[in-house]
């Protein structure tokens, strides 16, 4: 009998005229039989290449198999093994360059959708984790409630160690709710995540700014933590250094998203301004860009533009979410560099004056160096700019901290494997040791100085 | 939950408030400032902190009611709470025995340099300080100034009280008449501050302003704060938020603390 392959599932997304609209999610998830469906088209591997392709190494044909089964509750317990926040992961991971591109299926077929998979049995499990036993061993401080910190106070408290994370903003959950927006990742899954990581009994202090509220020097010496944990993050923008960046009406990616995301400024039950113009330019090719400028015509911006002074193939936002923003109707404009922002009569910004580029040779990061083309500035009249070109972290931990050697760029100087620093006693991981990367990569992190931080202490 | 232990007017529209926020208080140093959200739907603003008890755990804030927020914030009675209260943030003030310094405050200025005053009296300088009101009503902390202060000299705009004038003209004089500061501090409005720095500037007196501009997180993370500082793009909460004057872009400053304007006004009616 000559049976047809069984098709890669689908996921389900909202017609663009309709998501637009709202901040609800874009991409909706498996139902149970399609879940199944897909968990069948896996070959079961007995090398399974998917899982060196992820970060963690989360055990993908395991969980799978148990979806074939029917058994979602026991899938995520295979995959928080390695990773705590699977709902999480299986929305913004990018598993195109992971997971799903080391598929066996990649190269004769489509890919198992990971992701939807890893989506669908976060979604469905019972968050029922017991609180942690007798949290006998040494205690650890955790600081920035991030995808780093919220993956390593929960490995340490699953060790034995009583763990306090502390975080500078109101709420806890780190780029995860001030820069992912609700349409990407809802704000719910993270809460329940958190809560979930208090039931087994990590204390988390919020509005506390290490380095300006506590030296990490005072958690170790005076509060007796006997190890801390930086996760501190990128949170400090780039901007392009161009004349006119500081008119009104230019924000960084950074202050946009966080008052749209956290501070819900587009609600006018909410009292944080914001002003944004009916049309707005994003500078950036990545996912923060491509975020600013959905989330730009979603809060009313009738027309958006994203600048990008490479080509589409060059952008290292994830390929999924260039299309949605392309659905949506975000207007792209490759080879595009800006090189100065103008006021108008008021002076708030006005006009932005754009260089057509060409590429050339690949540069340090091994793309093709995006390079000007003579007499073809152009501009385009604009409300309001958003700068989305990359972040690093800010300094004050590296300045406040005795002996903690830090990199040029304000990142820390850790060991990737470890996560050991210039200091015996503290760890670093994620963004702030990376720079700005992806949340999987900071899970990693913290997963592994989790384990570095449980041998030190005992 | 950081509660309001007192609430005291000073002038109209200017109060005095003590919070209890015992990680600030035990921390904090004159120039610092804290960011508060009020409630849920809150937005996150700067205050300067004026004074801290770190036994009692209280820090003093002053604040002028003009916008939606800090219109809310004077009307919450002892005992109620702000639900959030980050800090302290920012670099402090740096204070040292310069030997002759001058304090000047334009309104509710006035109290966020007080606290500078008073240090620099307590590092052994000689302290001259301004303060510069609208009205004889609007003068702030008359008596906290003059006890840290070996001269005290008052401004009004109208002359209903001290000089008529601006500090910033008395203190261009007092240096064309011959005498001589070795620092100076001046927190106020843009104005205010752009007209002492200017005064300054060819006696070459190191002044120091602090500013206020529109900030979300008060950490460095969203750059609405950036000013323009001898060139260079600098972040108030972080690198701030005191500057040499003389470096700052004042006309940029300006310009960016108006861009929601409307918006305020807009939820100004609604309050």
């Amino acid at each position: 009998m000559n049976q047809e392959k069984p098709e890669r599932q689908r996921i389900p997304r909202r017609r663009p005229e309709e998501r637009v609209e709202d901040f609800q999610e874009v991409a909706r998830g498996y139902t149970s039989e399609q879940a199944r469906r897909e968990a069948e088209r896996c070959l079961q591997c007995p090398k399974p290449q998917c899982v060196e392709g992820c970060p963690v190494r989360v055990d993908i044909p395991g969980f799978i198999k148990k979806i074939t089964s029917d058994e979602p509750q026991a899938a995520a317990e295979v995959i928080k093994i390695t990773n705590v926040l699977p709902a999480i992961c299986g929305r913004v991971c990018p598993q195109e360059d992971q997971c799903e591109a080391r598929c066996i299926l990649a190269a004769s077929d489509e890919p198992i959708n990971i992701g939807a998979l890893e989506r669908y049995a976060g979604d469905r499990a019972r968050k029922q984790e017991k609180p942690s036993g007798n949290l006998t061993n040494p205690p650890v401080a955790v600081v920035g409630a991030g995808p780093a910190g919220l993956t390593c106070a929960a490995d340490l408290l699953r060790l034995g160690h009583p763990v306090t994370i502390f975080e500078a903003f109101h709420e806890p959950g780190g780029v995860l709710v001030y820069g992912i927006p609700e349409f990407r990742l809802p704000k719910e899954i993270v809460r329940e995540e958190i809560r979930h990581l208090e039931d087994m009994g990590a204390k988390i202090e919020t509005n506390v700014l290490v380095g300006r509220t506590v030296t990490i020097d005072q958690l170790l010496n005076e509060q007796k933590f006997a190890s801390v944990f930086v996760a501190a993050g990128a949170g400090t923008p780039w901007f392009l250094g161009l004349p006119g960046e500081n008119l009104p009406g230019v924000y960084a990616a950074n202050e946009f998203l966080t008052r749209v995301n956290l501070m819900r400024a587009h609600r006018s039950d909410y009292a944080t301004p914001l002003k944004l113009g009916d049309r707005v330019a994003v500078i950036g090719g990545g996912n923060v860009a491509l975020d600013s400028a959905r989330s730009a015509l979603r809060v009313g911006a009738s027309e958006v533009l994203l600048l990008y002074r490479r080509d589409r193939e060059q952008m290292p936002a994830r390929k999924m979410e260039v299309e949605h923003a392309e659905e949506e109707g975000v207007e792209f404009h490759f080879l595009t560099n800006p090189i100065r922002f103008h006021p108008d009569d008021q002076d708030h910004l006005g006009q932005i004056e754009c260089l057509q580029m060409k590429l050339g040779q690949p540069d340090d990061s091994g793309r093709p160096r995006p390079l000007p083309v003579e007499d073809s500035n152009h501009f385009y009249d604009v409300d309001n700019v958003i700068v989305a070109v990359g972040s690093r972290p800010n300094r004050i931990i590296g300045e406040t901290t005795e002996d903690l050697e830090t990199n040029s760029d304000n990142t820390i100087a850790a060991d990737e494997s470890s996560g050991a620093t210039s200091r015996p006693e503290v760890f670093a991981g994620g963004d702030v040791v990376t720079g700005s990367a992806t949340v999987i990569a900071a899970m990693g992190a913290g997963r592994r100085a989790a384990r570095s931080i449980h041998n030190y202490l005992t | 939950m950081y509660p309001i232990k007192s609430s005291r007017r000073l002038a109209p529209d200017i109060y005095r408030l003590e919070v209890q926020a015992d990680h600030v208080a035990t921390s904090v140093k004159p120039g610092q400032f804290v960011v508060l959200r009020l409630d849920e739907k809150g937005e996150r603003f700067p205050l300067t902190v004026v004074d801290a008890d770190p036994e009692s755990g209280f820090i003093f804030l002053v604040v002028q009611a003009a916008g939606y927020s800090t219109k809310k914030l004077v009307n919450l009675s002892p005992g109620e709470s702000i639900l959030d209260l980050l800090g302290p943030l920012g670099e402090p003030t740096k204070i040292a025995k310069f030997g002759r310094v001058a304090c000047l405050g334009g309104g509710v200025g006035t109290a966020l340099v007080y606290p500078i005053a008073k240090a620099c009296a307590a590092a052994g300088n000689e302290v001259v300080s301004f303060i510069g009101a609208r009205t004889a009503k609007l003068v702030l902390l008359e008596d906290e100034l003059d006890s840290v202060s070996n001269e005290l000299v008052i401004t009004t705009d109208d002359g209903s009280r001290g000089i008529q004038g601006y500090g910033a003209d008395v203190l261009a004089r007092r240096l064309q008449a011959g005498e001589s500061f070795d620092r100076v501090f001046a927190i106020g409005p843009v104005p205010m501050m752009k007209s002492v720095s200017d005064v300054t500037r060819p006696a070459d007196i190191e002044t120091i302003v602090s500013l206020n501009p529109i900030m979300v997180d008060g950490t460095g993370m969203c750059g609405g704060c950036r000013v323009t500082v001898d060139g260079q793009v600098k972040f108030a909460c972080m690198d701030g938020p005191e500057f040499d004057g003389h470096d700052v872009d004042f006309e940029e400053l300006a310009a960016r603390q108006q861009y929601f304007k409307d918006h305020e006004e807009c939820y100004l009616q609604n309050l």
